[in-house]
């Protein structure tokens, strides 16, 4: 067996166990952090496909950021899981129908790729070749308006979220650094000239 | 080196290119590995000494002449300490959290081009590696807080995991900064790239530099990576006067040597790219002088310097400041600099053709 083989079954291994302590774990940080091994072996089959750009953005993107803050939130919930578990079975049917639907639309896209099908024309092995080069060349050429169409659509949802969340308390006393920062000593220190007491 | 390959195809035939690679990588990594573990230890006792003089008192200095056995001495110390592990904490979570934080710390390591053709793996997406291995670090902050199970060490985790997620932030604008000066992805290339300009052709090398065009770019590197590694003055993840010692406030013996392993090793990681990003790397100042590693080892040198500088310099932030710091001030000033360096770039003022 090829050495790539026996890696990428040692990697699919990982992720499909780390994908199902994710889903089975009862405790929701130790669910979080499979969740975390799960994205990283995943950008590591990535890898072994030659698409370390995809690889290393799901490491920066997922588990660089995404995680970390999700990770925040689930440590500092006091999540109940018995009531999460109550109502497991009347659950399942509806759960599996949605997952048979999923699986579904994965083998019919998956399965109409053929090998054959839109043959690259780029000699991948070539000194010069850099997997990286070509997808940034592709995403700013051919592909700029869906690219530019999916960071407008991002940043309408970051700026929804945050007018959706955003409430002003007033009864809150904060500082203000930045008029603490510009303060100046004539703000604060008065220079009094007093003549000296008369014994 | 060939009698060792000689020796190697007679004992192992044809699968000897495999098991060459493979020891070889381990012995690389051996190469980079053990100098940073001395670096770190050697790296608490010039800080020590460092801060002892600008506070103008002398530091350790028993342990060994001038104290230079000191390190031995605090590693010794820490190594034959009981590891207390808390009674309500998550056992196998608190052991892996101080680990997490050092392979992260020392994982960057393997795409820092040292010289010409010197580095671990040079891969073509390597500013990207870099920046993906450093926003791990916070795990082993965050995990060994939460798996602690105080509230201080919570509230550390917490303050720390805002700060990095931030920071990463602008530190991120700033290396976008680099690549689109230097064109490439790839540190090597940073680095040649810095090799050519106006002055460099004229002898005086280190005004070629992308520190000088990139000027407020490596500043917002510089703090932004001060936050990141949790120096002083953006310690409050450990604010003693605060939160006692913050993150590891539960941690004893090996466990917390592991995190102050981790806490160096990522200030030389840090010092070592802002070398490679904005000091040239391996290259020269001036033009009769050759090339070569020393010249690297000299400016992170210089860059662990001013960290200890700024450990002695300055006090530390309350967190409300230093959130400030990294949302209004840094990423706005980073996005308008970068539009900047992008239309300097595409226009015929381009200095680095």
């Amino acid at each position: 067996m090829e050495f790539k083989t026996l890696v990428f079954y040692a990697l699919s291994l990982i992720l499909v166990l780390s994908s199902l302590c994710t889903i089975t774990m009862r405790n929701p940080v130790h669910a979080a952090l499979f969740l975390v091994l799960a994205f990283f072996t995943a950008g590591g089959i990535w890898l072994l496909l030659e698409a370390e750009f995809l690889a290393i953005t799901l490491v920066l993107v997922y588990i660089g950021a995404v995680m970390v803050l999700f990770l925040f939130v689930v440590m500092m919930l006091d999540i109940n899981i018995e009531r999460l578990r109550k109502g497991f079975w009347s659950y399942l049917p509806v759960g599996l129908i949605v997952a048979g639907g999923i699986v579904f639309a994965m083998v019919k896209v998956l399965g109409g790729i053929r090998s054959d099908d839109a043959p690259s024309t780029v000699d991948t092995s070539a000194a010069a070749y850099s997997n990286t080069k070509e997808l940034g060349r592709l995403i700013y050429t051919d592909y700029v308006y869906p690219f530019e169409l999916a960071a407008v659509i991002l940043l309408v949802a970051m700026v929804a979220a945050i007018a959706l969340t955003l409430r002003r308390r007033s009864d809150s006393k904060q500082q203000d650094p930045s008029e603490q920062v510009a303060v100046k000593r004539k703000d604060r220190v008065r220079l009094v000239s007093m003549p000296a007491e008369k014994r | 080196m060939e009698f060792v390959q000689q020796i190697g195809q007679q004992w192992f035939g044809a699968a000897w290119v495999p098991v060459w690679t493979t020891v070889w990588t381990i012995l690389k990594i051996l190469i980079i590995v053990l100098p940073v573990f001395g670096g770190v230890a050697y790296l608490t006792l010039a800080e020590r000494r460092v801060i002892g003089a600008v506070q103008v008192r002398i530091g350790p200095n028993r342990v060994g002449p001038l104290g230079i056995l000191q390190p031995l001495a605090d590693g010794l110390k820490l190594f034959i300490k009981e590891i207390i592990i808390p009674s309500g904490a998550d056992k196998k979570i608190f052991l892996l959290a101080p680990v997490l934080s050092l392979g992260a710390a020392l994982a960057g390591w393997a795409v820092v081009p040292f010289s010409e053709d010197m580095a671990v793996a040079n891969i073509d997406a390597g500013l990207l590696y870099v920046m993906a291995i450093t926003s791990l670090g916070v795990y082993g902050i965050m995990l060994g807080g939460w798996a602690s199970n105080s509230k201080y060490a919570f509230l550390g985790a917490m303050r720390s995991a805002a700060q990095v997620v931030s920071y990463e932030l602008a530190m991120g604008f700033a290396l976008v900064c680099v690549l689109l000066v230097s064109g490439s992805l790839n540190l090597t290339d940073v680095v040649h790239g810095q090799a050519k300009g106006w002055f460099a052709e004229r002898g005086w090398g280190f005004l070629s530099w992308n520190w000088l065009p990139l000027l407020p770019m490596f500043a917002v590197y510089l703090i932004s990576g001060v936050a990141e590694a949790n120096r002083a003055p953006f310690d409050l993840a450990e604010g003693e006067s605060e939160i006692v010692a913050g993150f590891h406030v539960d941690y004893s013996g090996m466990a917390f040597a592991v995190y102050q392993l981790a806490e160096y090793g990522a200030i030389i990681l840090i010092s070592a790219l802002t070398s490679t990003l904005f000091l040239g790397g391996w290259l020269s100042p001036f033009g009769f002088l050759p090339h070569g590693l020393p010249w690297l080892l000299l400016k992170m040198l210089f860059v662990i310097f001013l960290f200890l500088w700024f450990r002695a310099t300055f006090p530390r932030f309350r967190y409300d400041q230093v959130m400030r710091l990294g949302w209004k001030i840094f990423i706005p000033l980073t996005l308008v600099w970068l539009t900047l360096v992008a239309a300097w770039v595409m226009s015929p003022w381009n200095i680095w053709k």
